[in-house]
């Protein structure tokens, strides 16, 4: 049982769906509602297992299997889990409750569709996570745009189709050239899709940058960095409160991520080479997009550019090459995923109850709503990387490995310290505080216990990563290293660096 | 005499005629279909034809299975191969056309446009299609491809009220009865200069033949011009969207599912068969019909309004990455081509199917808007345009993208990097029509209220949608088939 862990955490998602999906049409919706959060919880318990039983002493891949699925061209059914995927996969669990809780009564509409898009979606995206052939990573990479193509497009907004045609396509043609870079690696390693053994090509520098730019048309679209970033605001305020859940949470540290399995290990003297790149963008992403945000109306379009900008501090820390900037990059991902996943989650309680996601349509909700108040504000200040809350965490480790690099580049990350908070702090100003706007405002009722259970789950991980991040540093710590260790050896056949 | 005529008095012992059974069970059964169709009460004898032609193909099929070749075999001196890539082909054949007249029997039906002539036609159809899978020899060839093409002609003039469909009939029946004389013209030269109908024989003459010889190159123009007609290549491609248009949907689906394994027979017998040493004079001809035929397919069914206009061209861009396989020119772009063709033929029976499932009496369905709102009225239907129309588009993980995928493989593998990335490209813009038609299923509003109706039809094809991503776990298996059969062939 042990090593088919993984294989259970990425197929029972998918039966789940398709399960849910079995139920049917709106008069059975409680079914399916019930049914899809008794499979999501019983998935996310069957996760921790895999936090539990990890071994942390060791860099090597855990909980492998591996099954020949296309031997015509060496495919595998291949996968495991190291320091760095584990606790995405977490997250991934964790947050799909999340969302099944968040959609409870606000979906109402083909109920066992929108749950089953969710489930199968979980079921995919842990897939990406542990998959080691490069293949299956790709097949499930795209297999992820679908369930979010339809959750977008049946779920969303009035601008909905728009928006999720342009997520789709952007996706698609930076994926595409990723399957390119794929086939060639393919080819140059004697007929291999193992990403393991990518690893260990030696690949020659002009090679490497080609390649390199094809992950990144991939990664950087996911993530997103700038100047590929414009789809994401978007897909954000069109998408219905779970799908914005999940993008911001998940499918965006799917670049993150991309960039650590794979750009930085294939092609290390190209991520050398153009580090200047990606730290530009970075730093560009993390000033700029702030600067963006501050001057947004709608708060779903205002946290969707300060994800963009926090997920800057994700690729600026992967590209200084040090221990305190690989870590805080990892520990970004997971206290972003919490973060802007629970501030999703409060303009959708707002949303719920006044259908509006402009600034001005409130003022002054911590009368009515005095709990949802103080757990909004919360949120806030770990956005800000208040000391003590998750958001603290990754960017000081950022700030601080970015200040080895070059104290310019820490000047210039940590003036996000400040745009922060000040996009942050005068949105809560100006929903939170002051008199009640209006008549409804006055009247809106505050959380109620579902409510209160999704974003006090949350809350208290914001509150005990802050203030005690060893558990989620410790088992990525090993990995990290090994990682930063592979990328410092260059893989060029001549000195290339 | 070195032509394979038969010279020794005829027994059915030194013929072999046994490794023919299942194309003389068909022949057999469609002439019994067809009379027996006098002797019963018209109220009962669309039903019974369609039961008895559905028995007659599955029991085809039973009868390739149990004698699955696995080494070729020759029969009636030497005009007609039984090998696994023929074993291959008619199963696929025999199972789609069964599915087809499954989808078909309500719409026929309820136009009450044929009664036991679809099933007659059909079956005879089939056995055209399965004579060129098997042949040996270019009067084979040619043999089945006019029993099947003038089934078609005739199944499509037969909803002879509609202008539409005559026309269609018309301007197939022309334009076909030139390209069969263009490749019989290219028989006769290949005749003239190898002096045989062989195509073993053709081939090892060829092979010892100087390339550079005129009157050789003009056969071989000539027959990849009646390919690229029968094929549906651009610039030979015009009868296409009018076919599919203006035929009935019955027969649209006919067409559109097992004569692509029946053109994937013909190009391999004859291109690979016959005129592999020539690989090279063919291979630039193909490179430029399969560009142009993925790249006009795929623009132009863009500003389709009519579903079934759509998939026309739709099959136009697919053919030519059929044809993108056959370029690469060897065992393993055989191979991709025949997973392709495989895969294509399994997608578009379904595509039809859908159509004819979707359509009631008086009630066509073939129009892009009638699909709005279908995942709000039917949610499991519109689940399952979902799937055919990613796979159509070569999205992962459905077996369309692998298709594509090896395809594309195989012009690496060639060296043809350039024709790669224009085939990469042109398959993402063709990606658009197949996502607006799920924009159009899951995103807009109803307009209609009408509930899909396609009655018993349902299981046979929910079963073919859902193989398309059911048969992940295995594709492997498949594709290593695909390449052994090929294996086998390329001797």
């Amino acid at each position: 049982m042990e090593n088919k862990l993984l294989s259970v955490l990425i197929w029972l998602p998918m039966v789940a769906g398709i399960l849910v999906l079995a139920t049917g049409d709106d008069q059975r919706a409680a079914i399916a509602r019930k049914l899809a959060l008794g499979f999501s919880a019983i998935i996310f318990l069957l996760s921790i297992p895999l936090y539990t039983r990890f071994d942390a002493g060791t860099a090597h891949m855990q909980f492998t299997e591996q099954h020949s699925w296309i031997s015509a061209f060496n495919i595998n059914y291949s996968i495991g889990v190291d320091g760095i995927s584990m606790p995405l996969i977490l997250l991934t669990t964790l947050l799909t409750v999340i969302v099944i809780i968040a959609g409870w009564r606000v979906i109402t509409e083909r109920v066992a569709q929108y749950m089953a898009a969710f489930l199968i979606m979980e079921g995919i995206m842990i897939g990406v996570f542990s998959a080691l052939d490069a293949m299956l990573f790709y097949v499930l990479w795209e297999a992820m745009l679908i369930p979010m193509f339809l959750i977008i497009g049946i779920w969303g907004g009035p601008n909905r189709i728009y928006a999720t045609i342009k997520f789709f396509l952007y996706t698609l043609l930076g994926s595409l050239l990723m399957l390119v870079a794929l086939l060639y690696l393919y080819r140059a390693s004697g007929g291999s899709f193992s990403i393991l053994d990518y690893h260990a090509l030696p690949l020659a520098l002009e090679v490497q940058i080609l390649i390199f730019l094809a992950l990144f048309a991939a990664f950087a679209v996911k993530v997103p960095m700038f100047p590929v970033h414009t789809w994401l605001p978007d897909a954000h305020v069109e998408a219905p409160t779970g799908g914005s859940v999940i993008l911001a949470a998940i499918m965006l540290k799917m670049g993150g991520y991309g960039f650590i399995r794979f750009s930085l290990p294939i092609t290390p003297d190209a991520s050398h080479e153009l580090a200047w790149l990606m730290i530009t963008l970075s730093l560009i992403a993390v000033v700029y997009i702030a600067l963006v945000a501050l001057v947004q109306q709608d708060m779903k379009k205002l946290i969707a550019y300060s994800s963009i900008s926090h997920m800057g501090f994700v690729t600026l820390g992967l590209f200084i090459f040090n221990d305190q900037g690989a870590e805080g990059a990892m520990m970004q991902m997971i206290s972003h995923g919490f973060i802007s996943g629970a501030l999703f989650l409060c303009v959708g309680v707002l949303y719920d109850r006044l259908h509006s996601r402009m600034i001005d349509t409130y003022g002054g909700i911590a009368g009515p709503m005095p709990v949802f108040a103080a757990l909004f504000v919360l949120f806030a200040m770990a956005n800000v990387g208040l000391p003590g809350t998750s958001g603290f965490v990754g960017e000081f480790l950022v700030i601080l490995g970015s200040f080895q690099a070059n104290p310019w580049f820490a000047i210039l990350a940590a003036l996000t310290l400040i745009f922060g908070a000040a996009y942050t702090l005068w949105m809560v100003k100006r929903v939170v505080y002051g008199k009640a706007a209006n008549s409804e405002v006055a009247a809106l009722d505050d959380i109620n216990r579902r409510e209160i259970l999704m974003l006090g789950m949350l809350a208290a991980l914001v509150l005990v990563v802050g203030i005690w991040p060893n558990p989620v540093l410790d088992v990525m710590h090993v990995s990290i290293d090994n990682l930063l260790q592979h990328t410092d050896i260059s893989k060029c056949p001549v000195v290339c660096r | 005499m070195s032509c394979g005529l038969p010279l020794n008095p005829m027994n059915l012992q030194s013929l072999h005629a046994a490794l023919a059974l299942p194309e003389i069970f068909i022949a057999c059964m469609a002439s019994a279909i067809l009379l027996l169709g006098l002797f019963i009460k018209q109220k009962n004898r669309h039903i019974v034809c369609f039961w008895l032609s559905v028995f007659t193909l599955i029991a085809a099929c039973v009868l390739i299975m149990a004698d699955f070749s696995t080494r070729p075999a020759f029969a009636f001196n030497r005009l007609f191969v039984d090998d696994p890539l023929g074993d291959l082909l008619k199963t696929a054949i025999c199972l789609l056309s069964a599915a087809i007249f499954v989808y078909s029997r309500q719409y026929n039906q309820q136009r009450n446009i044929f009664n036991n002539e679809y099933y007659v036609l059909g079956l005879f159809a089939v056995c055209g299609m399965m004579v060129m899978a098997s042949a040996n020899h270019l009067l084979t060839l040619y043999l089945g491809l006019e029993l099947m093409s003038l089934c078609l002609y005739s199944m499509i003039a037969f909803f002879r009220d509609d202008k539409l469909a005559v026309e269609a009939a018309m301007k197939y029946f022309v334009l076909g009865a030139l390209a069969s004389s263009v490749l019989l013209y290219g028989m006769s030269l290949l005749y003239g200069l190898t002096g045989s109908f062989e195509l073993a024989v053709i081939s090892s003459a060829v092979a010892g033949m100087d390339q550079d010889n005129s009157a050789l190159a003009l056969a071989v123009v000539f027959i990849v011009v009646a390919l690229a007609f029968k094929i549906g290549a651009v610039p030979f491609h015009m009868w296409i969207p009018d076919v599919y248009h203006g035929a009935a949907t019955s027969t649209t689906g006919f067409i559109s599912a097992a004569p692509k394994i029946a053109a994937f027979a013909l190009v391999m017998r004859l291109l690979v068969g016959g005129l592999e040493d020539l690989h090279g004079l063919w291979q630039q001809m193909l490179i430029i019909l399969a560009l142009l035929s993925v790249g006009v397919g795929n623009i132009i069914a863009i500003a389709q309004n009519n579903l079934k206009r759509m998939l026309a061209y739709s099959t136009i861009s697919h053919m030519g990455f059929f044809l993108f396989g056959i370029v690469g020119g060897t065992a393993a772009g055989y191979s991709a081509a025949l997973f392709y063709i495989l895969i294509y033929a399994t997608m578009s029976c379904a595509a039809f199917g859908l159509i004819l499932y979707l359509s009631s009496k008086d009630y066509e369905s073939d129009q892009l808007s009638d699909l709005k709102g279908l995942g709000k009225r039917s949610p499991r239907i519109a689940l399952l345009v979902l799937i055919l129309m990613f796979s159509m588009a070569g999205v992962p993980p459905t077996a369309g993208f692998f298709a594509k995928m090896w395809v594309i493989q195989v012009l690496l593998d060639a060296g043809l990097e350039w024709v790669a990335v224009a085939a990469v490209v042109l398959a993402v813009i063709g990606a658009y029509y197949y996502l607006r038609i799920i924009k159009l299923v899951y995103f807009d509003a109803p307009i209609i209220s009408r509930d899909a109706n396609g009655g018993d039809s349902k299981i046979v094809l929910t079963f073919n949608i859902l193989i398309i991503v059911a048969i992940l776990p295995w594709i492997g298996t498949l594709i290593t088939f695909c390449s052994q059969v090929i294996e086998r062939f390329v001797y």
